[in-house]
């Protein structure tokens, strides 16, 4: 069933509905297809991958904050070639799109992930410059201008589809960030990714997460993830992915109004399977209600005090 | 499908400080727990303590469907839940996890337990066939041990510690069982509770060449397996396996791989 009314297209990417479930948070679908109908979704952003297996962090790698939760896994997931045989063909079997987070530790090695999974049946590629989680890489090409100029055009060089910068919060100014990714050849932008925080068990007076610190996301998050997509959608020219927080229609609209183009879901998936299911109903049924013919009505039409 | 779902309320009361007994009406969790599985609970509403709690199934009733579990009142999540009333709606995914082996080759059976750990060997008690089953609980005191009755009906021999001694043996569970190990042939053990007991659990068995199940703890994002947030230690032990891996142990996920492992594969074992 195809519905007009949600319908966007991200770099070229026909998305049925701009409800896409974020990366981390969703594993390779199979867990969640044992909730719900994976073909309802817009896309599924898999788990972040790298060249070899990881094993991630220590755990306990989770700890409950107000309104939130801080998380360290350390980007623990089967490898790319692994994601090629095992997990793609079964995510394959769902109509809706597959964005491929990416993640490594040198810019070669974002470079050869790339040129693997350009063979394969994704459809885009989320470079991962932001997660806060693993010691080398990853986040330190994110955070500087230089750094994610400079990767964003190697990396592009290698992808044979569209490719989403996904960006980190933990900057000063987002805007130059994004900026320089869509110079240097980004199709889309998605953000925000978590953001850096710690939690302390004041009776053994040792942070809770076994790797000191982690990233934040949750409802905690929505206001400042609102602000940076707008910030950052008035900035540039490609698609921006809004997330952060997202619990609801109402809160997806917030993005949409700020300028996103979509949204993923993430935390909410943990505390409600359905979330991403219920927010695509709830976001039609507001379209509905004023009366929109399509989402793009919608986007970026906030209007400033 | 697995279903999210809104059940009734049907009991919730205080057996000893801080611990509680719920009772709730649940068609398919009734129908289709196993022991050593666990459901998964939103304690409150909203955006407050978001994520859910895993909390062990203690008893089913399959001819009502009713399922008890019991559990600590500890931080946010299990104070919103004590306060629940009969009648509320319980927000709860489940039957979720590995459970525990169970087969008719298990003649003679040993369950150890201590504190909150032994509501799941309860269920397993209760639903284990065989006529041969021992049961070694610990308790910290006489204050909060709870369920006795209940133990001494599905188990023919119930061994019962308490750390100061004002009920039943003074010390750990783990002395009496080691005990009751070298006296008694049983054909598997089923352990619960605090890591440093289960370690002993495990080792006591090992010795005497008995295979041992541990249900392990871990905290939960997602608590169906995607987020990876709960993992443990798992040794690995096939060869193809190995082969493919430097290490001598991978991280297998307590919500969806356990939380029921066995002994010999748990890593943490034998390490100190
Ligand atoms: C498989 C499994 C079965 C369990 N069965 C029982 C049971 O039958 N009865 C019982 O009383 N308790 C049981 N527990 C422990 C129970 O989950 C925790 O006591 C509970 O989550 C604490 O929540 P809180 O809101 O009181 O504490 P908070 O401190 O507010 O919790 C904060 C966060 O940490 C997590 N957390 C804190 N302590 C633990 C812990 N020990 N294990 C896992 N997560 C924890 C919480 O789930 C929550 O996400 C079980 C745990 C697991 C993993
Ligand atoms: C447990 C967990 C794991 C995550 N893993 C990844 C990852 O592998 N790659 C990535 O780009 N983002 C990862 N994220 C970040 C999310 O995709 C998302 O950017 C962030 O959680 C904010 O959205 P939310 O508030 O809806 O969760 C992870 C988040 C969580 C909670
Ligand atoms: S809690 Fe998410 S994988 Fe176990």
């Amino acid at each position: 069933m195809t519905d007009s009314l949600l319908k966007v297209e991200i770099a070229g990417i026909k998305l049925k509905n701009p409800v896409i479930a974020a990366s981390g948070t969703f594993g390779f679908g199979r867990e969640y297809s044992e909730f719900i109908d994976l073909n309802k979704l817009g896309g599924i952003s898999v788990k972040g991958l790298t060249l070899k297996p990881r094993e991630g962090n220590k755990p306990p790698r989770i700890a409950e904050t107000p309104a939130g939760i801080l998380n360290s896994i350390g980007l623990q997931n089967p490898g790319v070639d692994a994601f090629i045989k095992d997990e793609l063909p079964f995510l394959k079997q769902f109509d809706t799109a597959i964005i491929a987070n990416i993640a490594g530790n040198t810019i070669e090695e974002y470079c050869e992930l790339a040129e693997k999974l350009s063979d394969t049946d994704i459809d885009a590629f989320e470079l991962n410059v932001s997660c806060p989680n693993v010691k080398e890489g990853c986040v330190a090409f994110g955070n500087t201008v230089e750094g994610i100029s400079k990767i964003t055009k190697q990396v592009k060089k290698y992808c044979k589809k569209p490719l989403i910068v996904k960006l980190t919060p933990n900057v000063t100014d987002i805007k130059e960030i994004a900026m320089a990714a869509e110079a240097n050849g980004a199709d889309a932008i998605s953000l925000i990714n978590t953001i850096l925080g710690m939690a302390i068990d004041i009776h053994k007076r040792r942070p809770i997460l076994a790797n000191n610190f982690g990233g934040l996301s949750g409802p905690a998050v929505k206001p400042i993830a609102v602000r940076m997509t707008y910030e950052v959608a008035s900035v540039v020219k490609i698609p921006v992915i809004g997330m952060g927080g997202i619990t609801s229609g109402d809160d997806a609209i917030e993005f949409f109004l700020a300028g996103a183009s979509a949204v993923m879901v993430g935390t909410w998936n943990f505390v409600n399977p359905y979330a991403c299911i219920e927010i695509i109903n709830q976001i039609k049924s507001y379209l509905t209600m004023y009366k929109y013919k399509s989402i793009y009505d919608i986007i970026g039409k906030i209007q400033l005090n | 499908m697995q279903p999210v779902l809104f059940e009734k309320i049907v009991h919730n009361e205080e057996l000893v400080p801080s611990i509680f007994k719920l009772v709730f009406k649940s068609e398919y969790i009734a129908q289709n727990a196993k022991p050593g599985q666990f459901v998964n609970i939103k304690c409150c509403e909203g955006i407050n303590t978001i994520l859910r709690r895993p909390i062990s199934i203690c008893d089913v009733d399959r001819d009502n469907n009713y399922v008890t579990i019991v559990y600590q009142k500890r931080g946010k999540g299990t104070e919103y839940l004590s306060r629940a009333r009969e009648g509320d709606t319980l927000n709860v995914i489940g039957p979720l996890g590995r459970s525990f082996e169970m087969s008719d080759r298990y003649k003679n059976i040993a369950v150890v337990g201590g504190g909150i750990g032994i509501f799941p060997l309860l269920f397993l008690l209760k639903e284990s066939k065989t006529m041969k089953k021992t049961a070694f609980i610990g308790f910290r005191n006489k204050e909060n041990y709870v369920l006795i009755d209940e133990f001494e009906r599905y188990a023919n021999d119930l061994f019962i510690s308490t750390d100061d001694g004002s009920f039943g043996y003074k010390g750990f569970i783990t002395d009496l069982f080691e005990n009751g190990i070298a006296n008694e042939k049983f054909d598997i053990i089923y352990t619960c509770g605090p890591e440093a007991m289960m370690e002993k659990v495990v080792k006591a068995s090992y010795q005497a060449g008995i295979p041992c199940q541990v249900s392990l703890e871990q905290r939960m994002g997602c608590g169906i397996g995607a987020c990876l947030a709960c993992v443990c230690r798992i040794k690995i032990i096939s060869e193809s396996e190995k082969e493919n891996s430097n290490k001598s142990w991978h991280y297998k996920r307590v919500c969806k791989d356990g939380p029921v492992f066995w002994g010999h594969e748990w890593y943490e074992w034998g390490q100190a």
